[in-house]
């Protein structure tokens, strides 16, 4: 579950069991944005995503995230640097 | 475009908060009468959101020890601890702090808030990890950014994603910090600090409890959830404030590690801030004797607390998951909860009002906080305004009028 395309594949699904109407989710959408998400939802689909990935991101990485593919890069960076 | 449009959606949701009735930030009273009453406009109020835990705001002693001191030593220190020196007092009251939490070291704040900065940003340095709780108080998230350490969220109260999230820091290199409340204060509920205390522990990392809303109201002592728990030897400092139960105003940091008086000079928030007037220490040590005295007071806010909380979930309110001072109704939305409020107040009762996002699962809250010094008259007081509005709003279902035989 390592390659961008996983990772994303992995994203959407959880984007879909979230968000509040559907959403087509391409590399360039905002995750704050566009996903019809407040910033509560936002954070807790994040805590989602992290016991998914089994990756924890500190929250000045978190700050950096814009979209998708932000989101797609922090968490591949992360599922690199972790103990194999 | 002015400096200030980037709150333009601010601006729009306080002003459709202040369309509905009074504004519910800005309340002026008249005067503060008693810990349990207030009067507004003209009319007097119960105070049922102040965190006045004791009643001891008006405590006899407190007064006398507060004026004592104020005629004493003047009405303020004017400057820093390091810069200005320290009045006796100031280290009375770290004495008597760190005695009565059976701890070596005790530093006091100017605010609990800046306690929570000041140890939180100082004690995880660069190549450290802070975990917090993500439903900590805006002071824990505002000491993250001030410090420059690592800093990851845990889910609320969840012992296992901590155990977690522990686990992934085995191999990087500094220090873990894991933070820590005694009793939220939006929900009123307690840290499952034994099983937060046990990861923490098995982890090698340390542990920091906030028992700004336990202290003097949990634990056989009033030492708060850490002493309620039994887990008083696995938190390394517990960090608290005087502002609720004690009915004053400061903070406060008790620990038992090594060279801990070097955060006195390392500590920014205790550095460059004005240090508390003496008056307040005074006032503060006079009601932590009082705390000491006996069981009484603690007893009394605890029973009062599941009066309420009981009667409130009688009535079919949403309420936090357990009985503490804090006790909040869920509301199904901005409007109905803001419309709840001004209608409590029209009933002659105070309590807070909390809207997302500061309210853990995005619902509006009224918050309430109960406090020894209520009688049993003014809470039952509350419950019907409570149920009245409540009934009017729909919130609860009305009674089913009786049928006529």
């Amino acid at each position: 579950m390592n390659t961008d395309t996983e990772i994303l594949d992995t994203i959407v699904r959880e984007i879909a069991k979230v968000a509040p109407r559907q959403v087509s989710v391409t590399p360039a959408t905002s995750v704050t944005r566009d996903l019809g998400l407040d910033s509560l939802a936002v954070m807790n689909f994040v805590l989602t995503l992290e016991e998914t990935f089994d990756v924890s991101i500190p929250m000045d990485r978190i700050a950096g995230v814009e979209t998708i593919e932000d989101l797609v890069a922090t968490i591949r960076s992360l599922k690199k640097d972790a103990p194999v | 475009m002015s400096l200030l449009a980037k709150f333009a959606p601010l601006r729009d949701a306080y002003s459709a908060v202040r369309a509905i009735g009074r504004d519910p930030f800005g309340v002026t009273f008249d005067s503060v009468d008693s810990p349990t009453e207030g009067t507004l406009s003209g009319r007097k109020v119960i105070l049922l959101g102040t965190n006045n835990y004791l009643g001891l705001t008006f405590d006899a002693e407190s007064l006398d020890e507060a004026v004592q001191a104020l005629q004493e030593s003047g009405t303020g220190t004017t400057g820093s601890r390091i810069a200005n020196g320290s009045y006796r007092r100031h280290a009375e009251l770290e004495r008597r702090i760190a005695d009565f939490f059976g701890r070596r070291h005790a530093m006091v704040f100017t605010t609990g808030y800046q306690a929570n900065l000041g140890i939180i940003s100082t004690l995880a340095g660069r190549e450290d990890h802070l975990l917090i709780d993500a439903d900590s108080h805006a002071s824990i998230y505002d000491a993250c950014k001030l410090g420059t350490a690592e800093v990851i969220r845990f889910r609320h109260s969840d012992p296992a994603d901590l155990e977690r999230r522990l686990r992934r820091l085995e191999d990087q290199p500094g220090h873990r910090v894991v933070v820590v409340e005694g009793i939220y204060s939006m929900l009123g509920d307690c840290a499952p600090l034994k099983e937060i205390a046990a990861v923490t522990r098995a982890a090698g990392a340390y542990l920091i409890v906030d028992e700004a809303h336990s202290l003097g109201v949990l634990g056989a002592n009033g030492r708060g959830l850490a002493e309620a728990t039994g887990t008083e030897a696995d938190v390394d400092f517990i960090v608290g404030t005087f502002s609720k139960s004690l009915g004053a105003i400061g903070g406060f940091c008790v620990s038992d590690i090594e060279d801990f008086d070097l955060l006195r000079v390392a500590c920014r928030p205790y550095m460059f801030t004005a240090s508390l007037p003496p008056s307040i220490a005074a006032s503060v040590g006079s009601a932590l004797t009082r705390v000491q005295r006996g069981a009484d007071l603690r007893n009394r806010v605890m029973s009062n607390a599941r009066h309420l909380y009981d009667g409130l979930a009688e009535a079919g309110f949403d309420l936090g998951p357990q009985a503490t001072p804090i006790v909040s109704l869920r509301l199904p939305s901005v409007e109905v909860a803001v419309a709840f409020w001004n209608a409590l107040l029209d009933q002659g009762i105070y309590v807070n009002l909390a809207l997302p996002p500061a309210t853990p699962t995005n619902q509006p809250l009224l918050r309430t906080s109960v406090s020894a010094a209520h009688t049993p008259a003014q809470l039952n007081k509350a419950l019907a305004a409570f149920t009245l509005v409540g009934q009017m709003l729909g919130v609860v279902a009305a009674p089913q009028r009786a049928l006529a035989v």
